[in-house]
């Protein structure tokens, strides 16, 4: 492969930078437009949640465990569990249920 | 209230350590690709470093690894964290509006979804220290993951590896799911988003939308909707 991979960091290094920070300088008046505030608001849960499903079950070697992993990842979070507990969950649900689905 | 810098700091590293923990292991698993990539575990350290982003450089190696050109990795870059130039968006309303450039710069170097999920979440206005202290964690646990999983990635048993490739989800519902129980509006949502994002990645149809476009039209129509139907009434967003 005649392309250097130092380059391809580089290019994905700077797109990266570019995108997170261009928004964050160059808009300093707080937004007043209500239909703009609220999709700003929702663009966070929604993008997540998209991204969350279906994958999670394309991430294991068996569907039914990475969905079994994202249903009890929703319950350990509605019970107001931590980032690092609901993730252990998770990966705890998924090990489990392989060695008995495998 | 004005907690001073030092504590501030501190407040943001406690916060960041169960990121830390979870970049660790999540990264581990890109790390493999890295190296499948044909990167070394060093060059896998160093994009995890500048790069942040698990579905950005996921689909970037996926694209060095099949020889394609700069400018296809630098669309494929774009398209996949395209959430985030909308997360920094909404940050850039968090801040106090005298925050200098400098500070919003490195603030920005770092958008993540979860330590953009902790920085939305601080009560009040964000001072951006708050964020670098968990950064200070977050940073090498990411980069130190994907070294090391180019690394020795493949010794680990299967079983270990499809464990904690759903550590990243994890991640995911524990940044939406609080918010869900507060506002009735966001859990619909949710359920919507799953829903559409079911039909749109499982049904052939939608095959030829490169999934990293999937992602943004769906936010872009999803959560344009909800702003047409729902707007938020005036006070904080949702705190």
């Amino acid at each position: 492969m005649e392309n250097n991979i130092y380059v391809y960091i580089l290019v994905m290094a700077l797109v990266s930078f570019l995108i997170r920070v261009l928004p964050l300088t160059l808009v300093r008046k707080p937004i007043t437009n209500i239909y703009l505030r609220s999709f700003l608001y929702y663009v966070p849960y929604v993008t997540l949640a998209v991204m969350t499903f279906p994958s999670i079950m394309s991430a294991t070697q068996s569907p039914i465990a990475g969905g079994a992993a994202l249903i009890t990842g929703i319950a350990a979070a509605w019970k107001g569990k931590s980032l690092f507990v609901v993730a252990l969950v998770c990966c705890i649900t998924v090990l489990l249920l392989e060695f008995v689905l495998i | 209230m004005k907690d001073n810098t030092r504590t501030l700091l501190l407040k943001g590293m406690k916060d960041g350590v169960p990121i830390m923990i979870g970049y660790f292991a999540v990264s581990f698993t890109l790390g493999i690709a890295a190296k499948n990539a044909g990167l070394t575990p060093f060059q896998a350290a160093l994009a995890s470093l500048f790069n942040n982003a698990s579905a950005g450089e996921f689909a970037a190696f996926t694209l060095i690894r099949s020889g394609a050109g700069y400018a296809s990795v630098a669309l494929m870059t774009l398209i996949a964290n395209a959430r985030y130039l909308l997360m920094s968006f909404a940050l850039s309303q968090k801040l106090e509006e005298n925050t200098g450039t400098i500070k919003r710069m490195i603030l920005g170097f770092d958008v993540t979804d979860e330590l953009f999920g902790i920085s939305m979440m601080y009560p009040g206005k964000l001072d951006p220290i708050y964020t670098y202290g968990a950064m200070l964690l977050a940073l090498p646990g990411w980069s130190l993951g994907t070294g090391l999983g180019a690394l020795m990635g493949e010794l680990l048993p299967i079983r270990i590896v499809s464990a904690l490739s759903v550590g990243l989800y994890g991640m995911f519902i524990a940044c939406i799911i609080p918010q869900a129980k507060k506002d009735r509006v966001v859990l619909y949502l949710i359920i919507a988003c799953f829903v559409l994002s079911g039909i749109v990645n499982l049904m052939p149809w939608f095959d030829i939308i490169p999934s990293g476009t999937k992602v943004i039209l769906l936010t872009v129509l999803i959560a344009g909707a909800a702003a047409v139907l729902f707007p938020v009434k005036e006070d904080e967003d949702g705190k």
